[in-house]
């Protein structure tokens, strides 16, 4: 009697030869629709360059960035990407140490997603500061005049931080994939794939010596990106809470702004994961169950993300403080209340539709609800940022934001994050293939003894 | 250098490689194991120590945590600027470099250790036999360091215990 068990997050698995199989199969040739979406995703990156060049050449005036606005939407796409990319560390290391076993067949694209999503985030700050070819001098290098950053600074907190997550992530990113490219290596019979992936797969053979010093490798790589991920919007948070414009300087930024980064990454991953679904038929690895489970993520984070709303009228009310009460006032009824409204609405209100089952497992809906919260968030950010440096203090301080080359930025981001998304789809494991043979029960001869059944079950299987 | 001449048997389940190893080892073979997935049945069968990853990934927290200290403190007194009275050395707002560099330094030599305790990147191949692709697939492997005296031992304990092919090196 082989295999009496069956994982319950898997129950249309049948063995590892399938997930072989089936993942692999999204490095087979496809139709022409993948080619257009490329074609798409280049073209607005060649905006988003020519954009920057063109701005490299006439210098700032050309965007809308000018006082007292200064950190217009550049700033709030860094905040919105930096956040986009938390949910693939969450559910990679965090869901990895809690040994939820609904992250394995997720948890790259999440990865994936978090690796792009920094790179994204990344280029914003280096255009922001306008002379890009000076953006070294965020470096704490040696100099004839012995200056040094200040280290004091939130700004380069954020350099140390963003530089760490970009490296930790793509570290993390990396080495989970290398037995997987090994699994393609062995399985792939075009060329320039089986030569990429012999490089790349670092001669691994899954010997008992690789996988029992991959996998503690492996546990405290997740242990370092967890605390690190939290860290991360954390300091960009600071980016806010340190200085003292009103609608910026309270306390509560820190976890607002994780639980906000968690809320947008997890309705990427959704809003990616579903229709990938879809094309690639992977009913049997991203099933209702797991999108079950992403969107009660996404209600945690909303409900934490709207407490944090309330927090900051409330303490705006209750402090007394006259500018503070401005500038919250300003977001709701003044010349940015469509913004003010729309983030409150779409990021607390919509996701409460998600404390029902039959929502959760409405992939149509769930589709539609992580849409509206990536666009709930990204006007959170422009709102944290674009009102309050507009609202503030004294009323000749006032000016309103007008976007000038950003425009081109904002959408060409989005262009040059789903073409390298759509690249590492083509090119490398999209799911993890040897984490999910971990999930499956291995194949055995003889009947589980009863110990071994527990802690089968345990890990998620059933009888079948 | 383990030795890499020997013999390989393929199984299709884990639990006879399980046996095939512990009968291995109690025959004085040093067996050594090939997995698509990390087992821990496979692992202790095996009873190798525990992996020195730990060693590395503590040395290098601990190297990232002072050189951040090191960093912040000593370009604040290479330009020794006070500003509004305050300290020179503010460690608090250091403390967030501090650990930025404590994960990024600990995360990289955790990789260093990893490459150098699994013998990655592996340029020579593991075994004199050549890799079979179903080991990253869907069996399990048990690779018996053999020489010509324990060749034939090796094959029949392999096939004893179910192989559904054994392989010995040419």
């Amino acid at each position: 009697m082989a295999r009496v068990l069956r994982s319950i997050f898997h129950p249309d698995v049948a063995d590892y030869g399938q997930v072989d199989r089936d993942v692999l199969r999204l490095l087979t040739p496809i139709g022409p629709g993948y080619r257009a979406l490329l074609a798409v995703c280049a073209a607005l990156v060649l905006a988003w360059a020519a954009a920057v060049g063109y701005q490299v050449v006439l210098a700032f005036g050309v965007t809308g960035l000018t006082n007292p606005a200064g950190w217009g939407v550049d700033i709030t796409n860094f905040v919105f990407w930096v956040g986009i990319a938390h949910a693939g560390t969450l559910v990679s290391a965090i869901l990895f140490l809690f040994r939820a076993p609904w992250r394995q067949s997720v948890y790259r694209l999440a990865e994936a997603m978090t690796v792009f999503a920094v790179l994204t985030a990344g280029l914003f700050p280096l255009i922001h500061i306008g002379r890009l070819w000076f953006a070294y001098w965020l470096l704490p290098l040696p100099s004839q005049r012995h200056l040094w950053p200040n280290f004091r600074s939130p700004l380069l907190w954020d350099v140390f931080a963003v530089s760490t997550y970009l490296t930790v992530s793509t570290i993390f990113f990396y080495i989970g994939l290398i037995p997987d490219i090994a699994a393609a290596r062995d399985r792939t019979t075009v060329p320039w794939r089986k030569r990429l992936y012999r490089v790349l797969a670092l001669g691994w053979r899954g010997s008992g010596r690789e996988w029992k010093n991959f996998t503690r490798a492996y546990t405290y790589l997740a242990a370092f990106a967890t605390p690190l991920v939290l860290s991360v919007h954390s300091v960009v948070s600071w980016d806010f809470a340190v200085s003292i414009v009103p609608g910026w300087h309270t306390t509560i930024f820190a976890p607002y702004f994780v639980a906000g980064a968690i809320l947008s990454g997890v309705a990427m991953v959704i809003t990616i994961a579903i229709p990938l679904r879809q094309i690639f038929g992977f009913q049997a690895y991203f099933t209702e169950l797991h999108f079950d489970r992403l969107a009660k993520l996404v209600l945690l984070t909303s409900l934490i993300v709207g407490y944090a709303y309330g927090t900051e009228y409330f303490m705006a009310w209750y402090s007394g403080e006259l500018y503070e009460r401005s500038v919250f006032w300003d977001r709701v009824t003044g010349d940015y209340w469509w913004a003010g409204w729309s983030m409150i609405l779409l990021n607390a209100v919509v996701p409460q539709l998600l404390w029902i089952k039959k929502v959760r497992r409405n992939l149509r809906a769930l589709f539609l609800i992580s849409l509206l919260i990536n666009i709930g968030m990204w006007w959170e950010r422009f709102v944290i940022i674009v009102p309050s440096l507009s609202h503030s203090y004294e009323p000749w301080k006032f000016l309103n934001y007008r976007w000038g080359t950003e425009f081109w930025w904002t959408i060409g981001a989005f262009g040059w994050f789903f073409l390298l998304l759509l690249l590492f789809l083509r090119v490398l494991p999209g799911v993890a293939i040897a984490e999910l043979k971990e999930i499956l029960p291995p194949p055995l001869r003889g009947a589980p003894a009863p110990a071994a059944t527990t802690a089968v079950e345990e890990e998620g299987h059933a009888r079948a | 250098m383990p030795e890499r001449r020997g013999v390989l048997g393929v199984f299709a389940h884990l639990d006879d490689a399980v046996r095939a190893i512990e009968a291995a080892r109690a025959e004085g073979f040093v067996p050594r194991a090939f997995a698509p997935t990390p087992r821990h049945e496979l692992e202790e069968a095996l009873g190798e120590p525990e992996s020195g990853v730990r060693v590395f990934t503590l040395a290098g927290a601990l190297t990232g945590t002072a050189a951040g200290t090191a960093l912040a403190v000593w370009t604040s007194l290479n330009w020794p600027l006070i500003v509004g009275g305050k300290e020179i050395v503010a460690m608090p707002a250091y403390s967030v470099i501090m650990f930025e560099t404590t994960i990024l330094i600990g995360a990289l030599v955790t990789v260093v250790g990893l490459l150098a305790l699994a013998r990655l990147p592996r340029l020579l191949p593991v075994t004199k036999v050549p890799p079979h692709p179903r080991l990253t697939e869907d069996r399990f492997g048990v690779f018996l360091p053999a020489g010509e005296a324990e060749r034939e031992r090796a094959i029949a304990l392999l096939r004893a215990h179910g192989a559904e092919e054994v392989i010995a090196d040419a």
